[in-house]
């Protein structure tokens, strides 16, 4: 069989009855890297608010302090994600390529709707095994619309939405302060402080505030909204080591190659790249 | 057909649900011995799971002016075995009228450990303060009590990410040639520990919220000093 006969889409298998050979025999899985995450959703007088933490973990050990979990779906429509962090950045892109073109053909704006729909129908497809845990928002021609998609692919269209480690954190500010029509400046406090909740409450969360706000014909990505967690301490005196810290055993020099400099050819600069 | 051993198998399983006596609290401690001081240090987040139970434990015990205990893993196996090492200090001090030595704390600390070798404390001890000539020594322990005396250790969550910078800056390791090499200075290794554990908060989600930090030396007896971490 051809490598390349998933060229008629969907994921590769072949590999998987060698894996479970392997697995028998007592090879160790790689394990892939979930994000303990705080990610919320707020629907608003003018449109929606969401948020999301930066922290993105492998078991306890914090891999990326400053990770960016709130996707581009469409310029009207962002996605923050929870779980297996390969599957909610590959969900997401690949929704957001399938609207892209459905866009370029239709000529009309995307619609939460249709971006709801192909997500939750690629999630039960792989029923359950893509963990991807979704908070889908955005503003289109009926209005504002927020969503949870789980890995399963069931949906739940609320008010004001929480996913992740964090949830019950954030839920727990929701719960307390949520309004129905809220203004711009209440609705971003409020994701703001379920956030803040996720991260100080949740160790699975942590690091900054980042913010995406859709209104209609509008998108502001606030990228480190908030920056609480910066490192506070640093040795007054640093760290030098002089020159022979480490030893050297042997020296042997070499002229190294010289590039020669490139002239560009005038009658075909053009045509000519110059890096 | 259903065979006799699966409903054996079923009764036992019935009668006896798990029996589950750990859980894993995380927390970091680092002990440095100078020339003639020792710092002790411990974080002070206990944490489970994904939860911050507490943000403010303490993980030490001051057994006398001159010796100081220090232990990450599980809290409730860290309370008991503080509680029975200060007891056994305190009678030992009461009828001998002398305080404890700091090696006969790391010997005493490494029998009651391994008095329990077939079912442990889940705790992982460092042994910090200054010997007969005033001079700091720290001891590592792991959980059934092999112990060894050193001059830097870390245990707990942390160790893997705090451990080889204390090597490197305090036992000098990997600096073959460096013509330079000075003992720290108490002020100079106080500010390594707030930076090596700052530094594991980063990576490290058990390490955070704050740390206690003891500064044993033969003038002041024991200092207690708390430098804050960060809260996420």
């Amino acid at each position: 069989m051809s490598q390349f006969n998933g060229a008629d889409g969907g994921f590769q298998f072949d590999l998987l009855e060698r894996n479970e050979r392997l697995k028998e025999k007592g090879y160790q899985v790689p394990v892939a890297r979930k994000t303990g995450t705080t990610i919320v959703g707020l629907v608003f007088r003018d449109g929606v608010v969401l948020g999301a933490d930066t922290r993105a973990t492998s078991d306890t050990t914090v891999f990326d302090k400053n990770c960016e979990k709130i996707h581009y779906i469409a310029p009207n429509i962002y996605c923050c994600g929870a779980g297996t962090a390969a599957d909610t950045e590959n969900t997401t892109a690949l929704v957001s390529s399938q609207l892209e073109l459905h866009r370029l053909n239709s000529g009309r704006e995307s619609r939460v709707t249709t971006a709801l729909t192909l997500l939750k129908r690629m999630l039960f497809r792989y029923q359950g095994y893509v963990s991807a845990a979704l908070v889908l928002g955005g503003v289109d021609f009926y209005g504002p619309h927020l969503y949870t998609v789980y890995p399963h692919g069931s949906t739940d269209r609320l008010p004001f939405v929480t996913m992740g480690s964090g949830s019950l954190a954030a839920m727990s500010v929701f719960e307390s302060k949520y309004m129905d029509d809220m203004s711009r400046e209440e609705a971003e406090k409020l994701v703001y402080e379920a956030i803040s909740a996720g991260i100080y409450n949740d160790l699975g969360s942590g690091g900054n505030v980042d913010l995406c706000v859709i209104t209609r014909g509008q998108t502001e990505y606030l990228r480190g909204y908030a920056k609480e967690n910066e490192r506070k301490f640093r040795k007054p005196q640093g760290y030098s080591f002089p020159i022979g810290t480490t030893s050297i055993l042997s020296s042997r020099f070499e002229r190294s190659f010289v590039p020669t400099p490139f002239v560009s050819d005038p009658e075909n600069s053009s045509t000519m790249a110059v890096d | 057909m259903w065979k006799e051993s699966s409903v054996v198998a079923t009764m036992a399983s019935l009668q006896r649900p798990d029996f589950m006596p750990y859980q894993n609290n995380g927390g970091t401690v680092v002990a440095i011995g100078g020339e003639d001081y020792c710092i002790v240090s411990a974080t002070t987040r206990l944490g489970l799971g994904f939860a911050i139970p507490t943000r403010n434990v303490c993980r030490y015990s001051i057994l006398n002016n001159r010796v100081v205990l220090a232990t990450a893993g599980m809290f409730a196996d860290t309370a008991t075995l503080h509680k029975v090492i200060k007891a056994r200090v305190k009678i030992y001090e009461e009828q001998q009228d002398k305080p404890f030595g700091l090696h006969s704390a790391a010997q005493l600390l490494s029998n009651t450990l391994y008095y329990r070798r077939f079912f442990p404390y889940y705790t992982f001890n460092v042994l910090g303060g200054l010997d007969e000539d005033g001079q700091g020594f720290v001891y590592g322990f792991d959980a059934i009590g092999s112990g060894e005396k050193v001059k830097v250790v870390c245990n707990g969550t942390g160790q893997a990410l705090i451990q080889p910078i204390l090597d490197n800056q305090v036992e000098k390791k990997q600096q073959y040639e460096n013509k330079q090499i000075t003992k720290l200075s108490l002020q100079e290794a106080v500010d390594l520990i707030k930076d090596v554990f700052t530094s594991a908060g980063e990576r490290d989600i058990y390490t955070g919220d704050a740390i206690d930090i003891c500064i044993i030396t033969k003038e002041k007896g024991v200092l207690v000093e708390t430098f804050q971490l960060k809260q996420d």
